[in-house]
Formats: structure tokens, sequence, C-alpha cells
């Protein structure tokens, strides 16, 4: 039966990336193709790109991530438990309220730290 | 074996987690890499699916795809000269062949019937059967009853939360360690 | 659908897989046409706004503009920049629009109509959307272009960002009915919606939503004037239209989820009957949501990206976790409500839960915004101690700048 209900998804994302490939491969066939050196190049506001692209990112964008990823396994948790809810009793807010306050000092943490401001 | 419809999408799932893994390991590109390792989870994620797990499979997708990958993405980003490095080759292939061998060889040996002979007891899955079928499927529910009741997890679930905070004080302590 | 397969001659599992696969295709077929009348009610809509008319030259009230559009954007060369990652600079637009297209399997539409109802519904669409984030940094990386680059990572910053308020708000519904699944909720809110028991959580919901798919205010993605269009810059042609197109769907299935979790999705009188009102209840809440996002997107101006971060790490994630532990507790208070009788006396029976979690949830979100206009407050006192006059007549802050101003905007409208 569960299967069953996948067998859709299975369905709607083996056909859902056929969707987007079909207007760009029509795109390919009917547009014009014409190189130019000036053209092809990567547009950084009309001045001539300077060094790699590919070049070091800011620390802060990785925090941020970290952060995200803290987040989002604690969520990852708290969806059972939000499931369950009903069927429990006062316990189950306690064991909820003690493992989300465990987080939020986690996040007073890093607020008081200052990691939070953007640089 | 017949070829049932999930036989079907477990070879497609198998085939991407594999062949994922492997283009992990042989792209000469990071970014590349990190890519097929998304691919690669992906194809577990549907072979979570495949055992009726699907809360198993969204969390593989929204924790290790859609925050864990990122993470990857962004470290790689974060060390410029990795970047660069055409040349990755070593000389140390022997020894993980070997290596490789020999994990393989013991994998052979436990899940197959091969190793039955050798251990003297059956340590491998019944073939014949199809198990799937017989498992009582945990819901999500039972798993929530099980997180907060004393009978079931209760303290190793705050203690999750405890080690997560912890992550999260010393990654901000790490990274800021060259302010401060 | 099956059976009709099976009369036609084909084998009873083929069949199966075949009426999926049809049912799927149309789903997303529908789905990924629907921008090309959402975006003509964008584009009037704002034209109204801004005091404008609009498209009103190609067909009648320009309604076929769009179609003319696309004709026009299959024309158009695909150009590859040099140097690009050709492979993942191409994926990332497919990906994109995939990742969309895979909500629509979830959306309740009416009691029966619905592509999968799945017990995980709602991970499933946090999940799928999540993908999002990879397509903008496979976009990012791939274009070697620096304003790309950086765009991407602005953008990838901001969407994992918003996404905890997000999910912490999505908690309330599944806390409330108890299940993930889309067609559970919606059969919940028989009674009450459940905008009534959590509207500071339906708020956070349609903001971090809006966050999600980069509108206005939160369109630092596109940012034009400050990273020349952030991730997309290198993109044109079909390519560019598939992340356009991608916006607007996403826009939209959010506009529907949001009908779905908090206004009752399909409810409405006689939809138990009659599938097909179940679609015109839940397509005109969308279309309500959908106008509401439009006005805010018309209203509001950019955010800085700063004060973007500082919005959601200090202001709706935590006031979206203390809206879930009041609402665990509150709803903790109340015995469960027979919900078998019929319609009246469940409305009076439930009524005093509702009403109590309902104004616990207004309180709550009424003491955070008096929190925050206390610390804007404060901000502006601050600013106004550290600045000379001249600089004050700059930033335009004080009182009297403002009283002049609006001064001049009275006499220069005679």
């Amino acid at each position: 039966m569960e299967l069953n209900q996948w067998a859709f998804v299975g369905a709607l994302l083996s056909i859902a990336w056929l969707l987007p490939v079909a207007p760009i491969v029509l795109n390919i066939l009917l547009a014009p193709r014409r190189k130019g050196e000036i053209k092809s190049d990567v547009y950084e506001c009309g001045v001539e790109t300077v060094g790699d692209t590919w070049g070091q990112i800011k620390l802060q964008y990785y925090l941020y991530a970290i952060m995200f990823l803290v987040f989002d396994v604690e969520m990852v948790f708290l969806f059972p438990w939000a499931v369950a809810y009903n069927a429990l009793g006062m316990g189950a807010f306690l064991a909820g309220a003690v493992f989300i306050l465990l987080l939020i000092e986690g996040l007073i943490y890093a607020w008081r730290k200052g990691a939070l401001e953007w640089q | 074996m017949e070829l049932t419809w999930e036989s079907l999408a477990f070879l497609i799932f198998s085939v991407l987690s594999l062949g994922g893994g492997l283009a992990v390991v042989t792209l000469r590109n990071l970014f590349h890499s990190a890519l097929m390792l998304m691919l690669s989870l992906f194809g577990t994620a549907g072979l979570f699916v495949l055992l009726v797990a699907p809360f198993l499979a969204a969390v593989q997708v929204l924790v290790y795809i859609g925050a864990i990958a990122i993470l990857i993405l962004f470290a790689i980003m974060l060390t410029r000269t990795i970047m660069g490095v055409q040349t990755t080759y070593n000389s140390q292939w022997i020894g993980s062949a070997i290596a490789a061998l020999l994990v393989f060889g013991l994998l052979l040996l436990t899940f197959t019937p091969l190793g039955d002979d050798v251990f003297d007891e059956q340590l491998s899955a019944n073939l014949e059967e199809d198990p799937v079928d017989d498992v009582d499927y945990v819901t999500v529910e039972e798993i929530g009853i099980a997180f907060s009741t004393r009978a079931g997890f209760v303290l190793p679930f705050e203690i999750v939360s405890l080690l997560l905070t912890a992550a999260l004080i010393g990654a901000i302590v790490v990274a800021r360690e060259d302010e401060a | 659908m099956t059976e009709i397969l099976i009369d036609l001659g084909f084998g009873e599992d083929l069949a199966d897989v075949l009426a999926k696969y049809l049912g799927a295709g149309l789903l997303a077929g529908i789905f990924l046409l629907l921008p090309l009348f959402t975006i003509w009610i964008e584009r009037k809509g704002a034209a109204r706004f801004q005091m404008r008319v609009g498209p009103n030259r190609v067909g009648p009230y320009g309604l076929i503009q769009n179609f003319a559009d696309v004709i026009k954007l299959l024309g158009k060369e695909l150009i590859f920049p040099r140097n690009v990652d050709r492979l993942t600079f191409m994926l990332a637009p497919i990906l994109m629009v995939t990742s969309v297209v895979g909500i629509v399997a979830v959306l309740p539409l009416a009691p029966t109509v619905i592509g999968t109802d799945l017990s995980i519904g709602v991970l499933y669409f946090i999940s799928v959307s999540s993908l999002a984030t990879i397509a903008v940094v496979m976009a990012g990386w791939g274009s070697n272009n620096k304003y790309a680059l950086l765009g991407a990572f602005r953008t990838v910053a901001q969407l994992i960002s918003y996404e905890i308020p997000l999910i912490f708000s999505l908690l309330i519904p599944v806390l409330l009915v108890g299940t993930m699944s889309m067609q559970g909720i919606v059969e919940f809110q028989g009674t009450y919606w459940l905008i009534l028991y959590a509207p500071t959580a339906a708020v956070i919901f349609l903001l971090s939503n809006i966050a999600e798919i980069g509108r206005a205010p939160f369109d630092l993605i596109e940012a034009e004037s400050e990273l020349v269009a952030g991730f997309m810059i290198e993109y044109s042609g079909m390519a560019f239209a598939m992340f356009y197109l991608a916006e607007f769907l996403h826009a939209f299935l959010v506009a529907v989820i949001f009908a779905v979790l908090f206004l009752g999705g399909w409810q409405g009188p006689f939809a138990e009957d009659l599938p097909i009102l179940g679609i015109v209840y839940l397509a005109a809440k969308t279309f309500f949501i959908y106008l509401v996002m439009m006005w805010v997107r018309m209203t509001l101006p950019r955010f800085r990206i700063d004060h973007l971060m500082d919005f959601n790490w200090k202001f709706l994630v935590p006031l979206s976790v203390a809206h879930l532990l009041v609402t665990g507790f509150v709803w903790r208070l109340f015995p469960d409500t027979d919900l078998s009788g019929g319609l009246f006396s469940r409305l009076v029976d439930e009524f005093p839960r509702m009403a109590v979690m309902g104004l616990s949830s207004v309180a709550l979100g009424i003491v955070a915004l008096s929190l925050l206009r206390q610390y804007a407050a404060n901000q502006r006192q601050r600013i106004l101690s550290l600045t000379t006059v001249d600089e004050e007549y700059a930033l335009a802050i004080t009182p009297q700048t403002t009283a002049q101003s609006s001064v001049v905007v009275v006499t220069s409208g005679d």
C-alpha cells in the first residue's frame, strides 16, 4: 500500500525532469548559434574579469550552514514527537520542552558570541 | 528472480548510489565529487523508500542532501588551495587494493551463503523468502511515542539535543577563535 | 483510470504503472502551464499597483502576452560563456524545476483528487523543496562568474536560514492534527481552520515561504542593482526561463500549501459530495493568498542582507520556537473534543479550545512585535545620538525631515 503510493512519486520524479529539458532542447534546436569572442565573455559589469572565480569564501557562510544543520537535525527529531503528541501526556510536553530549550541555549550562545551578525 | 517493478526500482537506486559513490572517489574535481555524493545519497533515500521507511527517506534528503552536502560544498569552497590541485595521485594503491579486497571478502562471507560453511552457522539472510512482506512497519507515531516515554528512549532523546547544542557551541568556538 | 487501461488490453501491472504515469504527467503538465496565467495576473496586478496598464497589446487584456514571450524565448540563443562548467551549468535549471514540480505530488486538490496521500506528506514537501538549494549552488558555481558565485552563496545562506522558521511553523499544524498526511490535515479542518488555532504560525509560515521563493521584500536572490541578478546572471534563453518558471510555480504552490495547511484546503459547503466544488474552494483560497503575496511584493522595499539575516535568526526563529512551546502547552490543557457529531455541535464543542489556542497565539505575536518595536526605537535613538545634524538630514531619519518631506509630497501632488 505504502509502496504503491510512492510509485506515484517515482513516476512524477522520473518525468518531472523531462518537462524542463524539452523546452531547453527545443531552444537549442530553434535558436541561432553564433560564437563571438566578446559574447562568450563572462559578464561582470563590462569589466574584464580578473583572477580566479573559484576563490575562497567567507567563514560566515560556513557558520550559518552549521547552525542550519544543527537545527535541521533537531527538527527531524521533533517531527515524530509532534505526530505522537496527541497520544501522549504532559510528560511528552516536558520531554519536548527540555529538548527545545537545550536548542535555544545554543542559539543564545551563538547570539551572545556575535555569530549571528552578518559581516 | 522475476523482474517486478520493485526490483527494477531497486536496480535503479542501487546503480545511483553505487555509481555515485564510485564517481565521488574517481572524479578529479572536488565540486563534481560533492555533487555525485548527493546523487549517491539520493539513491540511498530511494532504497529507504523501497524498505518502507519513508520517514528515513525524507530525513535522508532533508538532512544529508539539504544540509550536510551543502556544508561539504561550503567546506570545499573554504579551502581555496584544494580547488586548484589537479593531481591527487599517491603511491598507496597497492595497500588500498589489498584492504578493499579483504573488506569485500569479509562482506561476501557474512552476507552470502558462502560463509555459512566456514562459520558453521547461518549468518546470511534467507534469499528464498521476501523479508519485506513480513516485517511490521514502524510508523512515525510509534517513533514519536518511543522518543517521549520513559519506557522508550526519552533520555537518549534529550542527550541528542545536548549533543547538538555542544556541536553548535563547539563550531562557533572553533570558527571564531581567530577573531577573539 | 486503471480499469479503462485494463479494458484497452493492457496487463494489470502495466495498466497500474501507466495510469500512474498518465496521472503524474497530467498533474505536472497542468501545474507547469499555470505560471503562464499567474505571471499574467502578476504583471497585470503589478501594473495596477503602480498605476500602469500592464500588458494590453497581445490578445484581449494582453492575455496571450506570455505565450508570445515563450515563443520569443525559444528563439533566443542559449549562450555558454567561456569556461563554464557545461554540465553543471545546464543541470541547475533542470534540477530547480524538478524540485518544484515534485511538490505537486502531495497537494490535496479535492477529497478524492490528490496525487498521492503520503503518510509523511508535510516532510516530503520540505525535503523536495530543499533540493532547490543545490540547484542554486550548481548554477552559481557552474557559471564561472564571481557575481554568480557570490549571489549563489548569499542565496543559499538565505534559503537555509529561512527554512528553520518554516519548518518550526509547519510543526504546529502537525502537532495539532497528529499526522503529517496532507489529506489528514485538511480533514481535521472540517470544523475550524487551523489559522484560527495558530494565526501567528500562519504568518511566520507565509513570511518564511516568501523568503524561500525569493520574492520582495526578500528578493536578494535577484538583487539586480547589487549582484546583477545573482546566480542566474549568465543564463539566457530557455535556461533562464526555467528559473523564472520555477520561481513563479513555487510561489503558486506555496499559496496552495498555505491554503491547505491553514485555510482548510478543499473544505467548504458540500465539498465532500462534489469534488469539483472542493477544487473551486481551494482555488479561491489559493488566489486570495497569492494576492496577499503580490500585495506584499508591491508594497515593501528590499531588505538589506544583514537585516534579512537578523530578522530571521533574531526574530522569526525564536518566535517560531516559542510558538511551538506555547501551542504544545495550551493544547495539552484541553481534552480531545468528540468530533463525530454534526457540524453545529462540533462547532460549539470545539469553540473554547479553538478560542484559547488562537488567543494565546495572537498574544505571543503581540508580545514579539512589541519587543521588536522597542528594539527598533532603541536602534533609532542610538543612531540619532551618534550622528551630527548634517548626517541626520542625509539619513532622513529625524521626525522633522519626515514631516518636511511629506509636506513636499502634498504640495507637489497639487
